[in-house]
């Protein structure tokens, strides 16, 4: 994009410059659709949501009249223990499930992408936990790990790997396990397809050539497929801690409005829509934004070393 | 060949997710325990809508949106009544369940009235929310303050805002004790308990009796979800043991030594008398563990009464409901808890509507209401009607009279949804293991610093 819209460097004749400034017109003409869309799409609600964190307005506007505040939302982010524990919980999980999902992935895409009989039929199956809405999949787990008629507690029980019946979801030391596990049985399969279109690209020929050289298979995956599987690699990585930095639903169907396992979208749901509070909730949207972006910082920069 | 496998592949994911969905789907309206359906629907029917020409001749042909009633049976009776306005008025009505989480409820409705949105004509609210609505809600009294005159005048006194009627009582809420009778007298009790330590005594003999046959017994079930079930639950625990109603006189009084020993109390019970998943228990799974046979005691709302007694409950004619226990200093009491009926004030069919909301509030579809649903009357004369007291027995004197307690939404207004999850979240974490002394002194701050917004 930038690269059309520089101007050019410094023309030497005059009809140079009038067909370099024709084409910049063209350009930025076709541009135009692009930037429109993009600054009603993405830019102005982040600048209204950016303005509003400095006012103090409230969902029902008819009640208090809307100020501006400076940075007093802020101000007062900083000290909220309730959004420090969101950030903190929403991170675990982050990390928790991201290295999950990639790790186990990985293994059923190395998997899926060897031939064998009933591939075609393995590849859809995988596919089927992801393909069920988020809250669907979410309370289908809520009653299966339930503590009085839940399916894992009876099995568990029975088979005397559990003792007794667990409150999986409502004891605080295994809630953030078993929605972690939620998820990770939910977006492997997703993890898998990423990782296993990255690994069709990868020329047969490469490992036939290793072959007659004697390298052995697991030199092959460390030295051939590992390295030219890192593209996509980083994108799925990307998707995935994106995605779980903003995760909602399964918590959302899990704890409701429990307070020690809320996550940052939960808590800024609840004080903008529960509350009423849009200026501190529009602060708290451009916490979640930065830290987001953070993440994204770290990421694009580790793509850039990489292909350096 | 590809195409083909590609076409099995994307048909059987499908399938699967479709057969997932739907079972979800189906269970979720069944749910898990087998569902009792009421029996007495039989036996009466929605009442006719009184000058039901005349309303016709002048709206006929209008559609109107009702947020209505999604717990135990609500939505039925929901349906049934509009369809009889319906055909008797000739104006639609477009029945919608609101959540059965009331705070969320709220949530809905506060996200419509803010876009001043005309999708919304009739709403069900909340005893606690007409302060924050008030603005938003269109005056009844010129056209219903007569009707207004044979209701409990506590009740109109709490709808109306500022001298405009902004809302009519429609069913009355107050909590209860659910007990096994049959299992009072197995284990040897003549009376149920008078105090809650008794309750957790006879709780825990229960249920140990009773886990040798049946594994998933519960000697006491009520509501621990972080919702607003779970302040209306709590402030009966504190209130009954002398702990005050969180906030007395303006005042924030919730940490207080009382408070802490009954809350302390209940969490030491969390996974012993009750199950341990009891901190995520709305009004519906306490319904069912009780209506299934799996708890020998339940605190729930009046109108499990008609559930638990219905054909296919497993304790039908095996339990009573009393006044809930008190503290070893107190007395007993019940949250007050009942809904209103509200026109928006950006509806596009106001008259029709009130037309639908005089229906809904008369007295013979809230007597229809307590037989059918087992809900409490907004019309004390209703208390005298043999037919509804035979079916609900909780109004004799001696459950009825039972002290009332409010929630402290005079003292917070618009604020009060905050405030209540200040409440609830707090108490639900001293139910998953935090000490009432860790918890109580931060509720109490951001009660204080919401109070000074109000």
């Amino acid at each position: 994009m930038s690269s059309v819209a520089t101007p050019a460097p410094v023309p030497r004749r005059r009809r140079r410059t009038k067909l370099h400034s024709r084409q910049a017109r063209l350009a930025w003409l076709l541009l135009l659709p692009a930037l429109a869309a993009v600054s009603f799409v993405a830019i102005y609600p982040l600048g209204k949501t950016i303005y509003e964190s400095f006012t103090n307005q409230e969902f029902l506007a008819g009640i208090t009249p809307t100020k501006w505040v400076g940075l007093h939302n802020y101000r007062v982010l900083f000290h909220d223990t309730f959004f420090r524990n969101s950030v903190i919980e929403t991170v675990k999980f982050t990390g928790i499930t991201v290295v999950f999902e990639f790790a186990l992935g990985l293994i059923i895409a190395l998997v899926v992408n060897s031939s064998f009989k009933g591939r075609g039929l393995m590849r859809a199956v995988m596919l089927v936990p992801w393909a069920i809405p988020t809250v669907v999949a979410a309370k289908m787990w809520q009653w299966m790990l339930d503590d009085t008629f839940g399916v894992v507690n009876d099995l568990g029980v029975r088979t005397h790997i559990l003792s007794h019946s667990r409150a999986w979801i409502s004891d605080p030391s295994t809630s953030l396990a078993s929605v972690c596990a939620v998820d990770i049985w939910k977006t492997t399969p997703f993890v898998a397809l990423l990782l296993l279109a990255g690994l069709q690209v990868i020329p047969r020929d490469l490992y036939e050539a290793a072959d007659v050289d004697g390298a052995s298979k697991l030199q092959q995956f460390w030295r051939i497929t590992l390295p030219l599987l890192r593209p996509a690699i980083l994108v799925t990585l990307i998707f995935r801690t994106l995605d779980a930095l903003r995760v909602f639903d399964v918590f959302y169907v899990f704890f409701g409005q429990r307070p020690d396992t809320q996550t940052m979208a939960i808590y800024n749901q609840s004080t903008i829509v529960g509350d009423g509070h849009v200026g501190y909730g529009a602060a708290i949207s451009v916490a979640i934004f930065l830290i987001i972006s953070l993440f994204v910082v770290i990421y694009v920069t580790f793509m850039r070393v990489t292909e350096e | 060949m590809k195409h083909r496998a590609l076409l099995i592949v994307a048909g059987l994911v499908g399938a699967v997710t479709l057969a997932a969905s739907l079972s979800v789907a189906a269970a979720g309206t069944s749910s898990p325990a087998s569902h009792a359906t009421p029996a007495k629907s039989a036996a009466i029917a929605p009442p006719k809508v009184p000058n039901a020409a005349a309303i016709k001749a002048k709206y006929h042909g209008q559609k109107i949106t009702f947020i209505g009633d999604s717990v135990g049976n609500g939505h039925v009776r929901d349906l049934k009544l509009a369809s009889r306005f319906s055909t008797d008025t000739g104006i639609k009505v477009n029945v919608v369940p609101h959540p059965a989480a009331s705070d969320q409820a709220y949530a809905d409705l506060v996200r419509n009235f803010s876009q001043k949105s005309s999708s919304i004509d009739v709403a069900m609210i909340d005893v606690v929310w007409p302060g924050a609505f008030a603005p938003y809600l269109v005056n009844l009294k010129p056209k219903l303050a007569k009707q207004a005159k044979i209701h409990a005048a506590g009740i109109v006194g709490a709808d109306t805002v500022g001298g405009k009627l902004v809302a009519m009582p429609w069913f009355g809420d107050f909590g209860l004790l659910y007990y096994r009778t049959d299992l009072l007298k197995k284990y040897g009790y003549k009376a149920p308990p008078k105090t809650w330590s008794d309750l957790f005594k006879m709780a825990a003999k229960i249920q140990a009796g009773e886990r040798k046959t049946n594994s998933s017994f519960s000697g006491f079930v009520f509501q621990g979800n972080a919702y607003e079930g779970l302040t209306c639950n709590a402030l009966e625990w504190i209130a009954s043991a002398g702990g005050g109603h969180y906030i007395d006189g303006g005042k924030v009084t919730i940490d207080n030594a009382k408070a802490r020993t009954i809350l302390d109390a209940m969490r030491s019970q969390i996974g012993k008398v009750t199950p341990r998943g009891v901190t995520s228990y709305q009004e519906d799974q306490t319904e069912h563990a009780f209506t299934s046979g799996d708890a020998a005691f339940a605190r729930n709302w009046p109108y499990q009464y008609g559930i638990s007694s219905a054909a296919g409950s497993k304790v039908k004619g095996k339990f009573s409901v009393t006044v809930l226990p008190h503290g070893a200093a107190g007395t007993s009491v019940a949250t007050v808890g009942g809904w209103q009926l509200a026109v928006s004030k950006y509806s596009k069919h106001q008259s029709a509507a009130i037309e639908f909301v005089r229906y809904m509030t008369s007295k013979p579809v809230e007597r229809f209401d307590a037989i059918f649903n087992s809900n409490v009357p907004t019309i004390p004369s209703l208390a005298f009607d043999k037919a509804v007291v035979r079916t609900n027995p909780y109004l004799k004197p001696a459950t009825a009279s039972v002290a009332r307690v409010a929630r402290p939404s005079k003292f917070l207004k618009t604020h009060y949804n905050e405030a209540s999850k200040a409440i609830y979240q707090g108490i639900n974490q001293i139910l998953n293991g935090a000490s009432a002394s860790s918890q109580l002194p931060q509720i109490k701050s951001k009660l204080q610093q919401i109070l000074q917004g109000a």
